[in-house]
């Protein structure tokens, strides 16, 4: 069953930028937008699975580290015209701390 | 509050791409509607000369479907023909009564086919060329008849003329000037064309004029009459003896025109409320037939109807080519030249026999215009010259033989796209073939660099396949493709900005942040992208280096990380050897980290120095440590920024050299340690002018010679190879480095970013930098204090990620 698990405070995640969560099921990557809003998504890219959290992010993307594969962070669908998708993690802040549902 | 009534009148090609970018920069401001008589959605009109060749069908040209309009709640009135404007009352109204109010009004009627006034010219199987049904008239007439004739020898007549005669018929074209497409081509290239029609099976009566059609039993056309007398058959009539903007609706409506509805730079009527594109304006005297220009209004204009102001329309300069499959024509700018008095040189190749005819027209050392016949893969490239205004002396001996023998080769030394198999690579990072690319530019109707990359990805990555893209949309879209001046590109999607407007604003606004800039500039996405970002971070830290704060998420990853991401997500750490020298202390050191971190990979770089491949994230804080503590520092293999100093053993052992080299070399590379630049930065020093550094293809060469240092600048030896040029002759060590110095710091403080010292050279000249740092003494002094001041306090970022700095970066959450 999956359940929310607390990783860190949203200042630990630098706004346009990520941190990777290791996890049993493989590093998840956790997002932070210039607005705040936080999403999380597998740390493997659908196209030659580079680590996405080493990307960079812009508005609510990112574009891959390895390729500059583009992935909306809300569903982690790559933006045409590639094809894919990397699996999406819920996300919740509450008190200023991000909880992760896996 | 609601919103505002746009209304278009013309659902062509003009007005349909304005509407597109209106939608991408203000989506939500306007409730379109648009008008249409034709009964069709918006289509390549471009395209129905292959429609009537039989190489696409009517629905390939479709641009926007139904769907589109509907997806992006426009009102479509097809098939209605807006009759009236009311200004008073802001109302448009069609001819069956339909009435539209508008906020603001944009008129995109296109032109009128102009009708020769001879008598018959009402007959039956009399028609022009201009539409869908006009197209489909051909295409049906020549299933039931023989005979056709075509009056006009233009583009247009000649595409219809090669179509009708595909389609089986036999076909005459009828023209009243001297040659063939006069106003595109010079008599010799003209002739030659004509030559290989007329091989096709083309006929042609030149210096004709037409004095009547002549109609058959049936009350159809049958025949055509000239004015000496003479007559042929013909049971379809084309006319294509030109057009005329289609201004009718605008007079009724008391609208200034001139020839066409007279726009200012903004694309603005004489009424405030009333916008005008495509070929129904005049725009400063002139009123343009092909697409790119009117694509260039409608930017312009779109930006305006969305209240942003910025942008202005000022005019084009156009280049055609003709759009017969196997026939290889290209015209642009001024191709007849002038007198020799006025300045106005020619160079000319004519091989009459191999069919290549190329004439390129000179002005005051730039290219002002050219015609090519037969071979015109370098078309493109001359047109960018052209348009560049580029400064071409220094390759004018090689000019006429075209871009490969100027050095700057295509993709894998192939730079000719129209010649290419369907099945060829272009794009060798994402495997793109030119048969994928020209489909996509055919069925999606794309026109530009940008649709490309964005649509195939070809040309997204490395960007070496860029110009053979440009090539390839060249000979597939002909006239219609037309690349921005280089200083003019926009930087990328996220604005229309060039790189020099950017860099301009951020100097003359002052501004220090990035998203102050984007403000300041009206970006259209919140945080830009992984293009814009990186290259604005760059021109902040490089134009107010002690103001504007370095911003890490601006960097891609190699740079933010300070180590080269590998294709598995690991890393690589190169320390910095100056001058390719080392130590039995660094390599021990470097052995025994290779040990501790277990390193899978110890390579000798092309750079002379240790690369240790595969090591984690986290653990490089702890590498670095080990190794700073031999005294190694990092070797910025990852920056946009100073790389390498290669140097050869030099007069310190070798038995001919005649320079301290590694010495030199080393210096070199301390006074530029941490410098970052619009792209990575090269340097090498031999001791001789046998070279054993590879001067030659370095952004800064230097050669000792028994008389001095010669200095070369601009050399390249990555995706093309780019010799560099020689820049001047010193004699000591301290002018090698103010004089390098100086040419680096021009560098950083005006080239693009991702531009290589080669191609900033390509774009500004040699002899601009001559003339700022060697011809200039106090100018070269003042870059030099410039950079020496702003490296003086470089730190080793190595060591400063050691100390603790973007400490989180390292770091791995877990749950
Ligand atoms: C490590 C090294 C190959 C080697 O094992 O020898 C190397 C490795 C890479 N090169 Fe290189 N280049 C290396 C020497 C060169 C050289 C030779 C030289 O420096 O003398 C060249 C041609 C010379 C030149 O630059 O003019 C070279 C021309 C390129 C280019 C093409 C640049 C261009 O302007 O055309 C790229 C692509 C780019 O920078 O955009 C590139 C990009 C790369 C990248 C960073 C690709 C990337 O973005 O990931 C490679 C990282 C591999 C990795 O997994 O870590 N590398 N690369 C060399 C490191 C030298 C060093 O000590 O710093
Ligand atoms: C066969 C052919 C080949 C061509 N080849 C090339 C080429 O290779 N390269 C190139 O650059 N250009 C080429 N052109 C020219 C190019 O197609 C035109 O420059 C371009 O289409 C003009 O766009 P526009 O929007 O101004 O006009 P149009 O595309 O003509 O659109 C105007 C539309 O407005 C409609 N309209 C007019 N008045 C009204 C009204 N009162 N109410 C409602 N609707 C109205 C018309 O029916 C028409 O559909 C070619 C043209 C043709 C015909
Ligand atoms: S190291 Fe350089 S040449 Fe080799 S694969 Fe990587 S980018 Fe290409
Ligand atoms: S692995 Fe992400 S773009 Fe290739």
């Amino acid at each position: 069953m999956a359940e929310w698990k607390m990783i860190c405070k949203v200042e630990d995640i630098p706004q346009l930028g990520s941190r990777v969560v290791t996890s049993a099921e493989g590093d998840i990557a956790v997002f932070r937008t210039s607005s705040d809003g936080v999403f999380a998504l597998r740390d493997k890219c659908p196209h030659k699975g580079g680590p996405l959290s080493q990307g960079l992010v812009h508005g609510e993307q990112v574009t891959c580290s390895l390729h500059g594969w583009k992935l909306r962070l809300d569903t982690g669908e790559a933006i045409a015209p590639d094809v894919g998708c990397a699996r999406r993690y819920p996300t919740k802040v509450e008190g200023g701390q991000v909880f992760l549902e896996i | 509050m609601s919103k505002q009534k746009l209304v278009m009148v013309g659902n062509g090609m003009a007005g349909v791409r304005t509407i597109e970018e209106l939608l991408k920069i203000a989506p939500d401001q306007y409730e379109i509607t648009v008008f249409g008589a034709e009964p069709h959605p918006n289509y390549n009109r471009i395209l129905l000369s292959p429609v009537l060749a039989g190489e696409m069908t009517v629905q390939d040209i479709i641009l926007n479907d139904h769907a589109w309009y509907a997806d992006n709640g426009i009102k479509l009135h097809l098939g209605k023909t807006v009759t009236k404007i009311d200004r008073v009352k802001r109302m448009v109204i069609a001819a069956d009564g339909t009435e539209e109010p508008y906020d603001r009004l944009l008129l995109a009627t296109g032109s009128n086919p102009f009708m020769l006034p001879v008598p018959g010219n009402d007959l039956p199987g009399v028609i022009s060329y201009r539409d869908i049904k006009d197209t489909d008239d051909m295409i049906d007439a020549a299933k039931l008849y023989k005979h056709a004739v075509v009056i006009g020898g233009g583009l247009l007549g000649l595409e219809a003329a090669n179509g009708l005669m595909l389609r089986g018929m036999d076909v005459t074209v009828v023209h009243l000037g001297p040659w063939l497409l006069e106003r595109q081509l010079d008599e010799t290239a003209g002739k030659m064309l004509q030559k290989s029609l007329e091989d096709r099976g083309l006929k042609f009566l030149l210096q004709k004029q037409t004095e009547m059609l002549v109609a058959g039993e049936s009350g159809r056309v049958a025949a055509i009459r000239f004015k000496d007398g003479m007559q042929i058959p013909a049971e379809l009539v084309v006319m294509a003896v030109g057009i005329r903007p289609n201004t009718a609706l605008a007079e009724s409506a008391g609208i200034y025109c001139n020839r066409g509805i007279v726009v200012n730079d903004t694309l603005q009527t004489y009424d405030p409320k009333v916008y005008a594109v495509g070929e129904c304006v005049t725009h400063r005297g002139i009123a343009y037939g092909l697409v790119a220009p009117l694509f260039e209004q409608g930017k312009v204009a779109a930006n305006h109807l969305a209240n942003y102001g910025i942008g202005r329309y000022t005019g084009s300069v156009t280049s055609t080519k003709l759009k017969v499959t196997g026939i290889d024509l290209f015209s642009a700018g001024n191709f007849i030249g002038g007198k020799e008095s006025d300045g106005f040189e020619e160079i000319i190749l004519n091989d009459a026999a191999g069919g290549v005819y190329k004439k390129l027209v000179i002005k005051d050392n730039k290219l002002v215009g050219g015609v090519i016949y037969g071979d015109t893969a370098d078309g493109p490239w001359y047109f960018q010259l052209l348009k560049d205004g580029r400064d071409i002396h220094d390759i004018r001996d090689q000019l006429i033989f075209g871009q490969s023998l100027v050095g700057d080769v295509g993709h894998q030394g192939q730079s000719k796209a129209a010649s290419m198999a369907d099945s060829a690579e272009v794009c060798g990072c994402n495997g793109v073939s030119k048969g994928v690319i020209v489909k996509a530019i055919k069925e999606k109707g794309l026109f530009s660099l940008d649709d490309v990359k964005k649509h195939t990805k070809a040309a997204s990555s490395c960007g070496s396949c860029a110009g053979l893209v440009e090539q390839i949309l060249a000979s597939t879209i002909g006239g219609a493709y037309s690349p921005a001046a280089s200083d003019k590109k926009p930087v990328c999607g996220c604005t229309d900005h060039s790189h020099q407007k950017v860099r301009d604003a951020i100097r003359q606004q002052h501004l220090t942040k990035i998203h102050d800039i984007m403000r300041a500039l009206e970006w259209k996405t919140p945080d830009g992208c992984d293009k814009c970002r990186p290259a604005l971070n760059y021109y902040l830290i490089s134009t107010w280096p002690k103001e504007a704060k370095d911003d890490p998420r601006s960097r891609l990853i190699n740079e933010r990380v300070h180590a080269n991401i590998q294709k598995d997500g690991t890393y690589s750490v190169v320390p910095r050897m100056w001058g390719g020298l080392t130590t039995p202390a660094e390599l021990r050191a470097i052995a025994d980290a290779a040990e501790k971190y277990n390193v899978p990979t110890v390579k000798v770089t092309g750079g002379q120095r240790i690369d240790l491949l595969g090591i984690k994230k986290e653990d490089l804080p702890h590498i670095w440590a080990d190794l700073g503590k031999a005294g190694m520092v990092s070797g910025h293999a990852y920056g946009k920024s100073i790389r390498t100093v290669k140097t050869c053993v030099g007069m310190e052992h070798c038995r001919f050299g005649t320079k301290l080299a590694m010495d030199m070399g080393v210096k070199l590379e301390r006074m530029l340690f941490d410098m970052y630049a619009p792209h990575k930065v090269k340097l090498a020093v031999s001791g001789c002018p046998r070279n054993c550094s590879e001067a030659g293809i370095k952004d800064v060469g230097v050669i000792g010679v028994d008389s001095g240092y010669e200095l070369y600048v601009g050399g390249n030896g990555g995706i093309k190879t780019e010799v560099a040029q020689f820049f001047v002759k010193v004699q000591t060590d301290e002018e090698v480095m103010e004089y390098s110095g100086a040419f680096l710091q021009l560098y950083r403080e005006e080239g693009f970013y991702l531009e290589r010292t080669c191609h900033y050279l390509e774009r500004v000249g040699l002899d601009h930098v001559k003339g700022k740092v060697l011809e200039d003494e106090e100018n070269r002094k003042a870059l030099y204090a410039r950079l020496v001041d702003e490296l003086k306090d470089a730190k080793d970022p190595w060591a400063e990620r050691v100390a603790g700095v973007e400490k989180k970066e390292f770091e791995l959450l877990s749950v």
